[in-house]
């Protein structure tokens, strides 16, 4: 069976989940690849739980966020900016593809650009094949 | 009254002994302990075999303090010998509690180890291929080397652990306190961590924090860091916000950013993800241009974030 990469889309409440939502309601297609998770801001993204996703087998992390200027908080995104510099650094340590974890900026009218996101994504995780984290047994013999 | 002291032992995994240190550097505490309890196994004070201890009937030991991160088969086969023998285990320093040092290997892989180690080093003679294996026939008998397993696993990874004492090494009041308790009987449930605090490092820290925002993360040997006020505000990467206290803040005391050797603090899963947040909320950055050039001084983003807990973190290992 051909990779189908699993991503897991953390999506801000007030601009990239209206723009998902708008993507929807104006019938555009995209790959069916990203399960979201709304959030109330991208802030509220801790790098744990990016990590977790990778941890239980996603192939991949987008993290939306309304534009730089535009936060209904004023600074959480660029809270989740700084962040997701050390957070890809983080990642690439444990050898995973930084590219595997993205962040981009979708505000509330732009349902076109949460699809092309999203298909792009897709495309390159599909390229970069599945992840190769290992899923942890709970394992009582190591080895 | 022979019969009524306490049996304990203490062992020493994929460690460097500190920990060991840690329990004579209480002093002559350490003469009350022996009073107190037969040390029956101790490699790095007592004379002692694996086979006195397999001679035990199971849970004949009260206690062992075991040190030291699982790196081989060896420390794998002695976790479950002395859990076997236990009552009470514990996971006495950051090795054996989170991975510690020894963990920082899980960056790489098992291959990239042994080459670097036996065959591609520049103090090994030339045309030298030795390297290590499980089992060598010499003289028509066979010699045995313990595995060396493909990454670093905590204790708790491999045997049920009832205790955790955290610390590179734990400091020695500390020690003394898990020790008296153990002795007395007043050790808390099951299941907790003990010797150290149960709130962040920055809550004993006796330096100043003004809330402010630093231009960039420095190097240590960079700057001479003011004496009196936060080194995360000075651009250290400190990790006393995602780092449970208990140690007395002895490092930032001495002008040293925390290392995070007691883990994490109660409810943070993952100390470097946690450290990552913390370190970028007290940059000014508002592109990944500005925050790239703030972080420059950050190398090794994984080493620093995860310097004692890489094992215990969300995906514990390098998936190279």
């Amino acid at each position: 069976m051909a990779f189908e990469p699993r991503i897991v889309g953390f999506l801000c409440n007030w601009c990239s989940y209206t723009g998902a939502d708008l993507a929807g309601t104006s019938r555009i297609k995209y790959p069916p690849n990203v399960r979201v998770i709304r959030t109330m801001c991208s802030a509220r993204i801790r790098p744990s739980f990016v990590l977790k996703a990778l941890a239980e087998g996603a192939d991949g992390v987008l993290i939306c966020g309304c534009h730089p200027g535009d936060c209904h908080y004023s600074e959480g995104n660029y809270k989740t900016l700084r962040r997701q510099v050390l957070l890809k650094r983080l990642v690439a340590g444990y050898g995973i593809e930084p590219e595997r974890v993205r962040l981009e900026w979708v505000s509330a009218s732009e349902g076109q650009r949460f699809a092309e996101v999203v298909a792009d994504m897709t495309e390159r995780i599909r390229r970069l094949g599945p992840s190769r984290v290992e899923m942890l047994p709970s394992t009582r013999r190591a080895g | 009254m022979n019969g009524d002291k306490l049996k304990i032992a203490l062992y020493w995994g994929a460690a460097c002994g500190g920990c060991d240190v840690a329990v004579l550097d209480t002093d002559e505490f350490v003469l009350e302990l022996a009073a107190e309890a037969d040390i029956l196994f101790w490699p790095i004070a007592v004379d002692g075999k694996y086979e006195d201890i397999r001679a035990l009937p199971d849970g004949a030991l009260d206690a062992t303090l075991f040190s030291g991160a699982v790196r081989n088969a060896e420390n794998e086969d002695v976790a479950h010998l002395l859990r076997e023998k236990s009552q009470v285990l514990i996971a006495l320093g950051s090795c054996s509690a989170f991975g510690g040092i020894p963990g920082l290997a899980n960056a790489v892989t098992r291959e990239e180890i042994l080459e670097r180690v036996y065959l591609d080093n520049p103090s090994i003679e030339l045309g030298n291929r030795t390297v290590p294996r499980t089992r060598v026939p010499v003289n028509g008998t066979e010699l045995e080397l313990p595995a060396f397993y493909p990454r670093v696993w905590r204790l708790s990874d491999v045997v049920d652990v009832d205790y955790l004492v955290p610390g590179c090494p734990p400091a020695p009041e500390r020690v003394q306190e898990v020790l008296a308790a153990l002795v007395s009987g007043t050790l808390p449930p099951r299941g907790a961590v003990v010797g150290a605090a149960e709130k962040a490092l920055c809550e004993e820290c006796r330096r100043r924090k003004a809330d402010k925002r630093v231009a960039r993360f420095v190097r240590p040997w960079e700057i001479v860091p003011d004496p009196e006020s936060c080194l995360l505000e000075q651009g250290l990467p400190c990790a006393g916000p995602a780092t449970r206290g208990g140690c007395g803040a002895r490092c930032p005391d001495i002008n040293q950013a925390c290392r995070g050797c007691y883990g994490p603090p109660p409810g943070v899963q993952d100390q470097g993800a946690t450290l990552v947040g913390a370190w970028a909320s007290v940059i000014e950055a508002k592109t990944v241009e500005e925050a790239e050039t703030a972080f420059a001084g950050l190398p090794d983003v994984l080493g620093i974030a995860h310097r004692f807990t890489l094992p215990a973190s969300l995906l514990q290992r390098s998936c190279r």
